[in-house]
């Protein structure tokens, strides 16, 4: 069980929720959690969320997209409220994570709410101030639904972190990032070479997650050195 | 509808081996593509879970939730090498 | 029991007739698309639904020949196994009844079997007397590949992954062969109203 504290407007759409969980063993960047809601006739949904925040943050941390038609997610971006108590199981994971201690250049690529566990893997990163810059490209419908942006703006001033974004729908005037969806040419342009064997993290929707896969082993990228999360509506 | 993949049923394989299993490789008893449990492609949404082979999509892998204890079926799927060690840090 | 979530209540709608509502069950007013593999997508025209197995003569129809069999449109309340039931739902296809008409059987079960390799088994007396379809419309509109089309198995009065997406035919069988949810431990007959849940209910 874990009691919410405090719950931050991220989007229009997403919100982050930071916990203080009754016992916690630790956990690694990339690792994610079981949300399980209990209604008073009994009824129950369950969902799986990444952990945002980094081993070393004060403070558990998850960021929640609101879906349109969502049994979870609504509750939890418009309804929680601090003191309110959440079921939790985990730190869960054992692939989709990276460790400070692991060697050689790494490539992130989000789609959408994909960001989250790479944003626990940026804070771990940062807080451990060693190893090979990461590279992140992030694909988004429009600046209003990129999460975390001014956060990420200054991890790439203070740490020198490669950050491309890329948007899907609306871009504004004078938008200096790219435009449009991710697709092998991209890849190409931001992502380490093929040659240089990054380790390379894909997360988002399946669809956004297939594509870039297919992109990056076409460029040349060993497929045991791509490790995916497809996120996606989840639960019955 | 479109598959997740193995990360999808961590908690569940969690609570029935005790150990993190998306690291494990097995081999899919179908058409001998190896792959980790995590690259799996994972249907759960129905009365339980389905693993598929990324390649040749047969079942390898049923995860179902019956009265309250999780069953994994792995019969598809010849595990060759155990998951990578857990640590917290 | 876990704890309440405050506020929590889900998507389920108030049922103005509990009656309808078998035990353990929520009643929403989505259509969940649930699955155990990927959609297939079958070509019309490469199309056939076969009565076979313990038959003195099978029969199959092609596209063509099943859309021309007299069919029915009914309401029905469908109630699926995860907890969620839907009431009043529209569907159009061809009574089983219609079917077996002509068809010699000594056998007591059956097995649906459909493209992407799905499976399931009933009693043969659950698909007679009016209880059993093979639909091929639903809410007024050709039934969408994702919820079980071009056709699917549509058993109302049981759990509904007996109503087989995807159907392409039923086997009929002397002993009760369990089917794909059937062998990792789900009930062979699925009443909910008796809540047949899991094999041993």
């Amino acid at each position: 069980m874990a009691t919410v504290r405090e719950l931050i407007d991220e989007t229009p759409r997403c919100r982050s929720i930071r916990l203080e969980p009754a016992e916690w063993p630790g956990h690694r960047a990339g690792q994610h959690l079981d949300v399980r809601l209990t209604a008073e006739d009994g009824y129950q949904a369950q969902r799986s969320y990444s952990i945002a925040s980094a081993p070393e943050d004060e403070g558990l941390v998850l960021t929640v997209e609101r879906l349109e038609d969502g049994e979870v997610s609504p509750y939890l971006v418009d309804e929680l409220r601090p003191g309110d108590e959440l079921e939790l199981r985990g730190p869960i994971g054992g692939y989709f994570v990276w460790e400070d201690s692991a060697a050689g250049p790494v490539m992130l690529v989000a789609g959408g709410s994909g960001i989250v566990p790479f944003r626990a893997m940026l804070r771990h990163r940062a807080a451990a101030d060693r190893g090979v810059v990461p590279r992140l490209l992030y694909s988004s419908r429009s600046v209003a639904d990129l999460i975390y942006r001014e956060e990420l703006t200054d991890l790439a001033a203070s740490q020198g972190v490669d950050i491309s974004f890329t948007l899907t729908r609306e871009a504004p005037e004078a938008w200096p990032g790219h435009h449009g969806r991710v697709d092998r040419r991209l890849l190409a342009d931001v992502a380490w070479p093929s040659q240089d064997r990054p380790l390379v993290f894909v997360c988002g929707p399946s669809a956004f997650v297939e594509t870039v896969a297919q992109g990056l082993v076409a460029n040349g990228h060993a497929p045991d050195r791509i490790r995916t999360e497809r996120f996606g509506p989840t639960g019955t | 509808m479109e598959a997740l993949d193995g990360n999808a049923i961590a908690g569940q394989l969690y609570v029935h081996y005790r150990v993190e299993m998306t690291t494990a490789a097995g081999t899919c008893a179908h058409c001998g593509t190896r792959a980790r449990i995590a690259e799996l492609r994972v249907y759960n949404r129905g009365p339980g879970a389905v693993g598929r082979c990324p390649s040749c999509e047969r079942v390898v892998m049923v995860v179902v939730d019956l009265r309250g204890h999780t069953r994994v079926h792995m019969d598809g799927f010849r595990l060759a090498e155990p998951p990578e060690s857990f640590t917290t840090r | 029991m876990s704890p309440v979530s405050r506020g929590f209540r889900g998507r389920r709608r108030p049922v103005a007739d509990p009656s309808r509502v078998p035990p353990g069950q929520y009643v929403t007013a989505d259509f969940p698309v649930l699955s155990a593999g990927p959609t297939p997508h079958a070509s019309l025209s490469d199309w056939t639904f076969a009565i076979d197995g313990a038959v003195d003569k099978p029969v199959s129809w092609s596209w063509q020949e099943f859309t021309a069999l007299p069919a029915q449109t009914i309401t029905v309340d469908i109630h699926c196994v995860t907890k969620w039931s839907k009431l009043d739902t529209l569907w159009r296809g061809v009574a089983v009844d219609t079917l077996l008409e002509g068809v010699t059987t000594p056998a007591s079960f059956l097995t649906a079997w459909c493209d992407g390799g799905y499976t399931t088994n009933l009693p043969v007396e659950d698909v007679r007397d009016g209880r059993a379809w093979v639909a091929y419309q639903y809410s007024d509109a050709p039934l969408d590949p994702e919820h079980g089309g071009p056709a699917r198995l549509l058993v109302p009065h049981l759990y509904f992954w007996k109503s087989a997406k995807w159907v392409r035919g039923l086997t009929l069988t002397l002993g009760d062969r369990p089917g794909f949810w059937e062998t990792y431990g789900y009930h062979n007959r699925g009443d909910p109203w008796l809540e047949q849940r899991y094999q041993g209910d």
